[in-house]
């Protein structure tokens, strides 16, 4: 159905089911200029996550982290959801928890952008910022000190050492990219954050498509400007992370990254933030090797929250 | 003398010093102290042309540079200044 094609008809119902209906089912979007140096039977699509409610690929953990924490009776009694954040994974939990009436507090690294900050406040959680120096690894390790102080007061989401993280993508993103490439997909290519995309997507897809093959990337260096992904080999390792399902990550530099969100935006009209930019690089990279296949990566957000990033669409 | 503290994705750069002593009375000449006394650290703050790397974020007190002279923004000898990693994972 195109826009077009839309009619008022007097049988339809008006839908009752809520922002959490909603999450999931993102279109899978080809970029087409950006390949057009590849060989013709390469394909390139990217799963474009911030048509979410809550503007990011995180709702999909973070409504299923929540949906099992209620269905456990974790959330019993008032008790607030407790979780560090870099910023999308809190205003999912925001936003579902303002939506369900759950309490919500998140331990933010002080240098989040100004916009996560902003977004989370308007939501209504409740934000513990934490020393700018110590970046994600110093949110962690606080969330994990309020949640051993006031376990009457907090239950602590974890997102991650919670396999409802992982299960949210194998549950969804992964049977939505074998359906969307009608089992044509060869190569999934993900960034790693919690790797709860990459560990979720790649064993579904890996367990439908034998000869799938699996690629992780991250940062090329410990100090970076990729918000969102971590460089394994100097943070904190997450504990549903498996480093056999992919083997070894690519490596993706921050200017790279930069470059290709600009020409995200210009040359496909995508308005996407760092990370997707670092995945196009990513799937490019990929795609460039091979003579035919479907590659495919999830674009985790918008630009919104990046805007006061000013030299980023120079 | 400033002092320049450094996040932890740095202070393998640093001999693992979170803060280290500088001279200098602007941003650019405490930056250039610091990649004197630690040279490896160089690459990863500055590109190959010698400008700061588009995310690389410095704070004298609580004002980003950005919002203040840039790399010519003055230095005091009591300033504290922070160099801040973007944020990573989650
Ligand atoms: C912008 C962005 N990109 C990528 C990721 C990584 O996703 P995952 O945690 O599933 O590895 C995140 C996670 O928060 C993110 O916020």
């Amino acid at each position: 159905m195109t826009l077009l094609d839309f009619r008022l008809t007097e049988s339809n119902p008006i839908p009752l089911d809520g922002l959490p209906a909603h999450v999931g089912d993102t279109p899978l979007l080809p970029l087409r200029r950006l390949t057009s140096n590849l060989s013709a039977k390469v394909k390139v699509f990217a799963k474009a996550e911030w048509f979410n409610p809550g503007g990011s690929v995180k709702d999909r953990p973070a409504l299923n982290i929540i949906q099992t924490a209620i269905a456990n009776g974790d959330l019993d009694n008032g008790k607030r959801l407790l979780d560090s954040t870099s910023g999308n994974m809190g205003i999912s939990y925001a936003t579902f928890g303002a939506a369900l009436g759950i309490p919500v507090t998140l331990a933010v690294p002080a240098n989040a952008s100004a916009e996560r900050i902003s977004i989370l406040k308007a939501l209504g959680a409740e934000i513990v910022l934490t020393d700018p120096l110590e970046g994600s690894d110093g949110a962690i390790l606080k969330a994990r000190e309020l949640a051993e102080e006031n376990p009457e007061l907090y239950w602590y989401a974890n997102q991650y050492n919670n396999p409802a993280n992982w299960q949210a993508h194998y549950l969804s993103t992964g049977p939505e990219i074998l359906v969307q490439t009608n089992a044509t997909v060869t190569h999934f290519v993900a960034g790693l954050g919690t790797s709860g995309t990459l560990m979720g997507t790649g064993k579904y897809l890996r367990e439908h498509l034998p000869y799938l093959k699996v690629i992780a990337f991250q940062p090329d260096a410990s100090f970076h400007g990729l918000e969102g992904l971590k460089h394994m080999p100097t943070a904190i390792k997450p504990g549903i992370y498996d480093e056999s399902l992919a083997g070894n990550p690519l490596e993706v530099q921050t200017e790279a990254a930069r470059e290709m969100v600009s020409r995200l935006a210009k040359e496909e009209g995508l308005f996407v933030g760092i990370s997707s930019g670092a995945a196009a690089v990513a799937a490019l990279e990929v795609a460039r090797q091979l003579d035919e296949g479907v590659v495919v990566t999830v674009f985790p957000d918008a630009g919104y929250k990046y805007l006061s990033d000013k030299n980023l669409w120079k | 003398m400033p002092v320049l503290r450094i996040p932890t994705p740095l202070r393998a750069y640093t001999n693992g010093q979170s803060t280290v002593n500088v001279t200098g009375n602007n941003v650019s000449e405490v930056l250039t102290d610091l990649t004197k006394q630690y040279p490896t650290i160089k690459p990863h703050i500055f590109n190959e042309d010698g400008a700061l790397r588009p995310f690389v974020n410095l704070f004298v007190g609580e004002s980003n540079i950005k919002d203040l002279q840039g790399v010519d923004t003055p230095i005091k000898e009591e300033d504290k200044v922070m160099l801040i990693p973007s944020i990573a994972g989650g």
